[in-house]
Order: structure tokens, then sequence, then C-alpha cells
């Protein structure tokens, strides 16, 4: 498991360590040229300004400071009291999920919970889950896969269902595709987004070969009274326009001891989630006993997200 | 200081060129003008708005700029075209228009960086881009070593075409010692920007249409079709308004080359061709898309049997010595050969390569109005610089224009512009 541990850094993107502060103060300097008001914005710190740094080049007081100042915003914002969190990767926690399609009846209230919990755009509406309504004479077979069938009469006999959302590669396409290393995949295993570094160029969109990023074509919009107030930086809090978002397994959930909001609603318990360096776990129970397998094997992603048959 | 006072005079010089010509001359500026303009207000919406101004979603989420910046770094990089035998071979009669391979290129390459620029979601930050300031993913990220290259290879030859032009327009010729190295490094970086622009594509085995080894090779061959059928239209408007001597023979051996690099192109895509559809598997559905339509999908159908027709028809009129030397048929090919790769490269490579996305799913994607404004704009950019450029190099070429570097300081003789400059 300890090389678990390691392939979360290894698809990290490369650090700038040092030399932080001067090229902090360069910044200051040719800005300050340009104006005082741009120069207080350096020295004062917000995560509206326009030139900050990488987060992983950020101080602690530096981070303290933005989500601060972020959760005085988007509580104004929303009308009531919101937090966001920064929860970091818990030591010797490799998460890892599973989903029994034996089960799976295609209701998808994984979906909605999805959208409630992650405060999804409602218009124009951004699913982080696809469910794939599948024949069952033709397998699981994308080129015949229906994601636009009528949820009021599911299970429809002759088919199977097939939900599908980031699969938290260990070898992640789309953080080796990413030119500004705003994605990567954390110690935990979750890939993560900065939606205040991403630059909306799409290239993890076109490398991602399971369809799990969405791209925020216009502004989202979430009405304040659906908004759910307790946020993560890398997770749920609403995002810009222009950038990519994705499933987080709920960072803001597991990281505290939660399960995430799919596998909490599933009314079948299809969905499985834990901690793969847990020997009890449920998730070592379906690895070690049931026969398990991975989208697209042969492209080596390696995703934390695998299917099995229980019944 | 004096190298200062005439590099002064070379830039009061080239504006004043710049700023005389005849009706036709105002007339084009003010229609690309205007078509900038178009652009420019189409593109404010877009920014506005979001993507969701142009026709694109999450299932085609790159398409018609990302096509168009495709085939735009295949055109600055086929300025080597003319480079490679005009300097590894000593060639007389091409060596005189090399200079306008690498103002294509310098254009091409400016229209290639804006046509990221309108695809990205936020261009507010290609800052983070920029090593140091932000962080630029390499080695991994294909894009950041795009970034690169293309950079480079845009500094590479704004240096080499400033230096030359302000050599020449002293009376002078470049330093060989120095100027030939960098000229022939200027051909792997050519052939590099757009091999890393194919690795872009098919680095992704998400999406096994990109996903082939040939497809580096295939963009080079194509590239070495469509930039040099630009420069041979160009190469007559200059010979016939300018003074500018360029022989038919120059003009024939490209068009000979060009011949070869087509039917290398129709070859390669031949082999992919064959191999989907021998092979059978799943992946020929992306080919099936592009030639046949899945499911009734038939929206890019007509455009890549179209983009076949003109590549094929122009490879057999640059093929036959007698239609690659006839005028006619010469510029017919030309503009053949640009409308099939603009069609391949722009809707046949990144639209079939997405459709069906990575779960199978078919949105048909068909350019939207805002885009076309955009990419007209964007385009009416690329055709002004290059129109200006174009315009200050040919009276240096023909020494027509000279700043005189002996002139005492402070005497009011400034840089020499003769009248017969004007087109």
């Amino acid at each position: 498991m300890n090389r678990e541990a390691s392939d979360g850094t290894a698809c990290a993107p490369p650090s700038v360590g040092e030399g932080t502060l001067s090229r902090r103060d360069f910044l200051c300097a040719v800005v300050g040229c340009a104006a005082a008001a741009t120069l207080a914005g350096c020295s004062e710190f917000t995560h509206t300004s326009f030139f900050r740094k990488h987060l992983r080049e950020l101080s602690k007081e530096e981070i303290a400071r933005m989500l601060a100042e972020l959760e005085k915003e988007l509580s104004e914002q929303y009308g009531k009291p919101v937090t966001v969190g920064i929860d970091a990767a818990r030591p010797g926690v490799q998460f890892a999920y599973a989903l029994d399609l034996s089960r799976c009846v295609g209701c998808r209230r994984c979906v909605k919970a999805c959208v409630n919990e992650n405060n999804q755009g409602r218009d124009p509406a951004i699913e982080w889950i696809r469910v794939l309504e599948m024949d069952k004479d033709k397998g699981i077979d994308f080129e015949h896969a229906n994601p636009y069938y009528e949820a009021e009469q599911v299970p429809r006999p002759g088919h199977f269902y097939m939900p599908v959302a980031c699969h938290h590669c260990r070898d992640a396409p789309c953080v080796k595709s990413c030119p500004t290393g705003a994605t990567w995949s954390d110690k935990d295993g979750i890939v993560v987004i900065d939606y205040d570094w991403c630059i909306g160029c799409r290239c993890c969109m076109a490398a991602c070969p399971y369809g799990a990023r969405r791209f925020n074509w216009t502004e989202p919009k979430v009405p304040a009274e659906e908004v759910n107030p307790q946020m993560h930086y890398l997770g749920n809090r609403p995002r810009p326009k222009g950038v990519v978002e994705k499933c987080t397994f709920c960072v803001h959930r597991v990281r505290a001891g939660r399960y995430p909001a799919c596998v909490e609603v599933c009314p079948v318990g299809a969905r499985k989630f834990g901690n793969l360096n847990d020997p009890n776990g449920e998730i070592r129970y379906v690895l070690e006993n049931k026969r398990v397998f991975v989208l697209k094997n042969e492209l080596s992603t390696r995703p934390r997200f695998y299917y099995f048959y229980g019944i | 200081m004096r190298f200062v006072r005439a590099f002064l005079q070379f830039v009061a010089g080239s504006t004043r060129i710049v700023l005389r010509g005849n009706a036709l001359y105002w007339s084009w500026i003010a229609l690309l003008v205007a078509l900038i303009v178009v652009g420019a207000r189409a593109y404010a919406h877009q920014l506005a708005t979001g993507l969701v101004a142009t026709s694109m979603r999450d299932q085609v989420s790159w398409a018609f700029y990302i096509g168009n910046f495709t085939f735009l770094v295949g055109v600055a990089a086929a300025a080597v075209l003319l480079v490679i035998p005009a300097y590894v071979y000593e060639w007389k009669p091409i060596k005189e228009v090399v200079i306008l391979g690498e103002l294509l290129a310098i254009s091409a390459i400016v229209m290639a960086a804006l046509f990221v620029l309108v695809d990205v979601g936020r261009p507010d930050r290609l800052w983070h881009l920029i090593p140091g300031l932000g962080l630029l993913n390499v080695p991994a990220s294909m894009l950041a070593w795009d970034v690169v290259v293309l950079n480079g290879y845009l500094v590479l030859n704004v240096v080499i075409v400033t230096w030359l032009l302000f050599t020449l327009v002293r009376g002078r010729h470049p330093a060989k010692a120095i100027f030939t190295p960098l000229v022939l490094f200027s051909i792997p970086a050519a052939i590099g920007i757009h091999t890393v622009t194919a690795f872009l594509y098919s680095g992704l085995s998400a999406r096994p249409f990109w996903h082939s080894a040939i497809l580096a090779p295939r963009f080079i061959a194509s590239a070495f079709c469509s930039g040099p059928a630009v420069l041979l239209v160009l190469m007559q408007l200059l010979r016939k308004y300018t003074r500018f001597e360029i022989q038919d023979v120059a003009i024939w051996k490209v068009a000979e080359l060009m011949a070869y690099s087509m039917g290398f192109n129709l070859f390669l895509f031949g082999a992919e061709v064959f191999t989907e559809y021998y092979a059978h598997t799943e992946h020929l559905v992306h080919m099936r898309y592009m030639f046949t339509g899945v499911e009734g999908h038939t929206e890019i159908v007509p455009f890549m049997w179209a983009s076949l027709g003109c590549s094929v028809v122009a490879f057999v009129l640059f093929l036959i010595p007698r239609t690659r030397r006839h005028w006619v048929t010469l510029n017919l090919g030309c503009l053949l050969i640009y409308s099939g790769v603009y069609l391949e490269k722009g809707m046949g490579l990144v639209i079939p390569g997405l459709t069906p996305d990575t779960l199978g799913e078919i949105y048909e994607y068909g350019p939207s109005r805002g885009e076309w404004e955009v990419a007209i704009g964007v385009f009416a950019i690329g055709f002004l610089l290059f129109t200006l450029m174009v315009k200050v190099a040919t009276p240096i070429m023909l020494g027509e224009f000279r700043v005189d570097t002996r002139v005492a300081a402070g005497s009011a003789a400034g840089p020499v512009v003769r009248p017969a400059t004007a087109h």
C-alpha cells in the first residue's frame, strides 16, 4: 500500500519550490508600477486577485486568508453562512469505489444527490454522473448505450444500467495533459481541480477516456435556497464560468469520514466506497471476494473505480 | 548610437511605406479592418456569455477553433519547404522568396495563437502558462510543449526576418556565420511545431481516431502542401504588381515538391483507412462517422468527401508536368489543395476524433455563426499582418528602400523611399 501512497504524488505537477517569495516581490514590483491599488492587491492576497501562485506554493496563512475571503463572498452571495474547507488527504488513506452492476436499477437518484451535494449548475444542467442504459444482449457496448432514457420506467426489461463518473485513475490522462498543473491526483487518490487555476483549455476533456469532465460553457446558476453551504475549495464550491469540473468522490465528505452522497442515497446498495488500507472495510471485502473489473482496462489508466456483479 | 538611429530610421521608413498605397491597397486594408471588427464583436459576445456562444459542448469539447489552429500550425511549418532547398542546396531561384515563407510563418503562428486564445475558457489566466509566474506542466503536458515550441518558432522567425531586412536596408548582408545556422535551425523547429501539435492529439489513448503513430507524419505531409499553396499564389501576385522577379522555374519547383507531399499525404491517409476498415474494430466508428455517417448523423460527411476530392484532383494536377506548368490549372490546384487540407484539418481531424464521445454519445457539431465570425476576424488579423509585412519587405528586397547610415547626426535626411514601391 506504500506504493499506492506514492502514486498519488507521481502525477503531481512539478512544484516550483524555491524563490517563490522573490517572484512575488518581482510581481509586486512589476504591477506596482502600474497602480498602487494593484500593489495593495499583491500584499493583501485574495482569491480573486489577478496574480496569485499555484495552490501548492501558497503558504498556510495565504490559504487561510483566501478561504476566509471566499467564505465571506459566498455567504453574501447566497445569503447564508457558507464554510469553505480545504481538508488535506489524511495519511494512510487510499480511497477506492466499487459499483455493483447487478444491483443498479438506473433510478438516477445518485445523479440528483450528486447535483444537490456538489452545487452543480442547474441552468445549464451539469451532471457529474452519467447513467448509461445498455442492452443485456449486447453487454457493455458504449456505441449502443443510451444516457437519455426515461427514469420513471426503470429498470426496463432487457436492460441494465451503468453509472459512470470520474474514475480517479492512478495514471490519470487528464492530469498528464493539463498544461498548467491545475488538476492533480492528491495523496489519497482523489483527482482534484483548482477552479481558480484552470485556464479552460479542455485538454483534460479530450484526454479522459471516461467522459467524466464537464466544462462550464457559461456562468453556472445554483439557486441560493438549493446551495449546499458546506464547501471544499477543491470540491463543491461554486465554479466560475470557463473552467472544468468533475466528481471529487465528495472530497468534503470523505475526508471528514463520511460516505459520498451517491453512496448514501443509493436505494439498492449498489455503491461501495472506502479506504483500501482498512482491512475490514467494505471496499476491501468487495475487491477480495467479488470479481471486479475496470472500464477500458486496455488503456492502463488504473482506475480507483471498480465495477462488479454482486449477485 | 548609429545602430539605434539606423533602426529608428528603418522603423520610420517602414511606417511610411505602410501608410502609402493606391486605392486597391487601401480598399484591401479597409476590408480586413471591417472583418476584424466583425470578429471582435463576436468575440466580445463570446467573452460575455462564455463559450456557450459556440456550438461546442461537453461531447465535442474542441472543434472549429482548434481545427483552424492545427491547420495554421501546418501553414507555419511549411515555410521550411522553401528554406530547405534554398539553404541546404543553395538553390538560387527559391532563395529570393524564402523571406515570403518566413513572413507567412509569422502570420500563421500569430493566427494559430489567436485561435487558442479564443478557444480557452479563461483567457485572463493564460499567464498561468508562463514558467516562473505560473506553472508550465512540462514534460508531461503536450499542450505545454506546444506553447514552448510555437513561441520559440515565432521568436526565431521574427528575429531572422527582422535581422535580414534591417541588414539589407542598410545595404549590407547578414553575417553568414550566424545567419545560416539560425536559418538551418528553423528547419527542425518547423518540423517540431507540427510534430508537437500532432502529439497533442496522437498522445491521447482515449481517442482512437487520433491515437495513431502516423498522425505526425500525416500532419507534416499535409502541411507541406497547404502552406506552399498560399505562397504560389502570392508569388504570382507579387511579380505582377511589383518589380519582384520570381522565375517560373521557382514556382514550378515548389509545385513539384507539393505534388510529392500530397502523394505521400494521400498514401498515409489511405494506410489509416485500410487499417481501420480491414480490422473493423469498434474504433472504426469514427471513420464511419466521417465517411458515411453513423445512425443518420451525417453532418460532416459532405465536407469529408469534398476534402478528399479536392486533394485527389489537386494531386493529379500537380503531378502532371503540363498541368503543373499551366497557370490556370496550377492556381486551380493551389485552391483545391488549400480547401482540401483546410477541410481535413478544420473539420475532419478534430470532430470525428471526438464523435462519438468516449461513452458512445453522438453530438452533431457544426460551427455556430459566432464561431465563423471570430474565425474570420482571426484570419483578417493574420492577412493584415502579412500584407503590412510584405509591403515593407518587398521594397527592401528590391533595394528601393534604404536607410543611409553615413548621414551625419542631426541631418534632415531620413530614410529614402523610392516611389516605385507603391502597389
